[in-house]
């Protein structure tokens, strides 16, 4: 069984966001760039089931240009076997998925993470098995495969509900999928110099939406703090300042 | 949130490879240092479990060769590993420092093949503890007198003595330990817990390291199988070697602790408020964290210089003394100012910075005092030896 983790390059989360082009790209300079976390979260658990001995390869793969292969170093450290990337500035998740699609053919699972954390889009996934042609479960937080049989935990309102599923299957996952993403260890970082990095050529594919506009959420007002023992203050200026009860 | 300073774009001189360690051993500290430092250092107590932890990560010998159980790193490597785990705490990265560059190294360099295969690899993955015994209660910054001393028995090594401040030595399953043979020479040898008339006291009440396991190593006749002499080094040149491996350990190690001071105190400054602005307005506390700022980056590219260096060999022990110094003594004082900055929450577990600077009394005491590596320098540049 063999899997492939989707690989999005996403800024720090502790990045200062800023816009240039009059607010229409985002500025990428001095941006430190790392796995989308859901995507760690992902790759984490393929690496697990690859040491439980139910699967026999990961490949992890990523839509981008050069900038964005020490990212994949970094998922090869933590314990993929080969890593892909399409050269190519990802655009919008169409783009994106089409551009996956070519190199993510011979998986049984494709495992990608419910968003990324940078522009929050929730539709490579899907739209990569539509390409593809094959299933697709989302909002899945836990996966299991026994003799070849994949058991697929998914967060339901007020419960969770488990799926057996056949494969060729794209697993789109969220918290839960792995209890916290794996520290690449010394061995691992250094074992990577030597895995595979196949850089592919992008194929034709139109984007289907583009930015217009960027826009950063207005400044947080200021805290106010209230003495511990003035409650009567605090319950008037939820109500009436802040208007929440 | 942690957010160290990089005033000199000093990124841009690591490779890609030398970040995501960084991010490994900042993300292990964060995780599992962070939390609960403070609570260990306030019960003088070592967190024994990160021998093992820093074991699987790769944190212990990260330089010695893989077929050793190391991970093959340069030297760069091993410094940003130093500097995120004294971020955490210098005890941390002290029982990492002895490990790597006191036994490993001695075993590595100065050990038989034999040595190597036996000990190694359980000192790369934490199954094994080692400390390092030079020092004596009565020979500190003169380890040439030293007076433990072995006799040869013909079958074995009769060793008496006894070995002083000691990091790891309370929980050390190997010691290298230097003494003087019936000629007087000195040779290093590996004591195993367990041997008869070895033992390791602990070393109590400390101000300083308190999440540090401190003790002694005393030898009361403890005899000694011969194949546990290191075959390959005779005189002070051996533990000389290893402290110049630990001291370039501390050099980029101390800066981690800079930067938890600094970035404290400056997101602290930006917070607090007196005379109705942030504390950060004032000259005074801007002349604080712009020499702060100015003598971390200064720390910085001496660090990584001497990183550079010794990748090809070529870094002397001097130059080594003077980073060790230099960044000791200025990470020190970081401290200081950053714990002015705080306030009076500047002396409480809240923050690290008292823990830091407590903490640094010892770093720049151990491995070479600080005025001893003014006069190493003093020697270098004159050619006038004032230790005497």
């Amino acid at each position: 069984m063999k899997i492939l983790v989707l690989i999005s390059n996403v800024p720090d989360t502790t990045t200062k966001i800023r816009f240039t082009g009059d607010n229409t790209a985002f500025d990428t300079s001095g941006v430190q760039w790392i796995i989308n976390p859901w995507d760690e979260l992902a790759l984490t658990r393929a690496v697990e089931l690859k040491e439980a001995g139910a699967v026999e390869k990961v490949v992890v793969a990523n839509v981008g240009e050069k900038i964005t292969e020490p990212t994949l170093r970094k998922a090869l450290a933590v314990g993929a076997d080969e890593a892909i990337r399409v050269d190519t500035e990802p655009k919008d998740s169409y783009f994106v998925a089409k551009q996956l699609a070519q190199v993510a053919k011979d998986f049984d699972i494709i495992l990608a993470g419910i968003e990324a954390s940078d522009y929050n889009g929730s539709a490579v996934g899907g739209m990569l098995a539509e390409i593809l042609d094959i299933a697709s479960v989302s909002a899945v937080s836990g996966l299991n495969i026994e003799n070849g049989e994949l058991s697929v935990n998914r967060d339901i309102d007020g419960g969770s509900q488990v799926l057996s599923i056949n494969t060729p299957v794209v697993l789109i996952v969220q918290k839960g999928i792995a209890k916290e993403p794996r520290i690449p260890a010394m061995r691992g970082i250094m074992m990577a110099r030597k895995k595979p990095l196949n850089v592919v050529p992008a194929v034709d594919a139109e984007p289907r939406t583009k930015f217009v506009k960027f826009e950063l959420p207005p400044p947080k007002a200021a805290c106010k703090m209230v003495d511990e023992d003035n409650a009567k203050e605090l319950i008037r200026l939820l109500h009436e300042e802040a208007k929440v009860i | 949130m942690y957010n160290p300073p990089d005033y000199y774009q000093i990124d841009e001189l690591l490779t890609d490879e030398h970040k995501i360690i960084r991010e490994s051993v900042r993300e292990w500290v964060n995780r599992r240092i962070i939390p609960v430092i403070d609570d260990y250092a306030q019960r003088h107590e070592f967190p024994e479990y990160i021998i093992k932890e820093m074991g699987e990560l790769g944190a212990l010998g990260p330089y010695i060769p893989e077929k050793y159980g190391g991970a093959g790193m340069d030297q760069i490597a091993y410094g940003v590993i130093m500097t995120e785990l004294e971020r955490g705490d210098s005890a941390i990265r002290s029982a990492a420092s002895v490990q790597s560059s006191l036994v490993m190294y001695p075993i590595y360099a100065f050990g038989d093949e034999k040595q190597r295969m036996k000990y190694l690899p359980k000192l790369a993955t934490g199954e094994m503890v080692g400390a390092f015994g030079l020092t004596e209660p009565n020979h500190g910054s003169d380890p040439g007198s030293m007076t433990t001393r072995f006799e040869d028995k013909g079958d074995y090594y009769l060793l008496n003595g006894a070995k002083m401040w000691i990091t790891n030595a309370p929980i050390c399953d190997i010691a290298v330990v230097w003494a003087k043979d019936e000629s007087g020479k000195v040779r290093g040898l590996i004591l195993e817990r367990g041997m008869e008339g070895f033992t390791t006291p602990e070393t109590y009440k400390k101000w300083s390291l308190r999440a540090s396991a401190t003790g002694e190593l005393v030898f009361d006749n403890v005899k000694v199988p011969k194949e546990n002499m290191l075959p390959n080094i005779k005189g002070l040149k051996g533990p000389l070697m290893c402290l110049n491996s630990a001291r370039y350990g501390i050099a980029w190690g101390v800066i981690g602790a800079a930067m938890d001071c600094y970035d404290t105190a400056l997101r602290y400054s930006l917070e607090r408020k007196q005379f109705g602005k942030p504390v950060a307005s004032f000259q005074l506390q801007q002349k604080k964290l712009a020499e702060m700022l100015t003598e971390i980056t200064k720390m910085q590219l001496m660090a990584w210089r001497l990183g550079t260096l010794r990748n090809e060999d070529r870094a002397t022990p001097a130059q080594i003394s003077m980073a060790k110094r230099n960044n000791v003594e200025h990470t020190l004082k970081i401290a200081r100012e950053s714990r002015q900055i705080l306030g009076a929450m500047g002396i409480t577990g809240d923050f690290p910075i008292m823990r830091h600077m407590m903490n640094l009394e010892s770093v720049i005491t151990y491995e070479g005092t600080h005025d001893i590596h003014l006069l190493i320098t003093g020697h270098d540049i004159t050619g006038i030896p004032a230790f005497e």
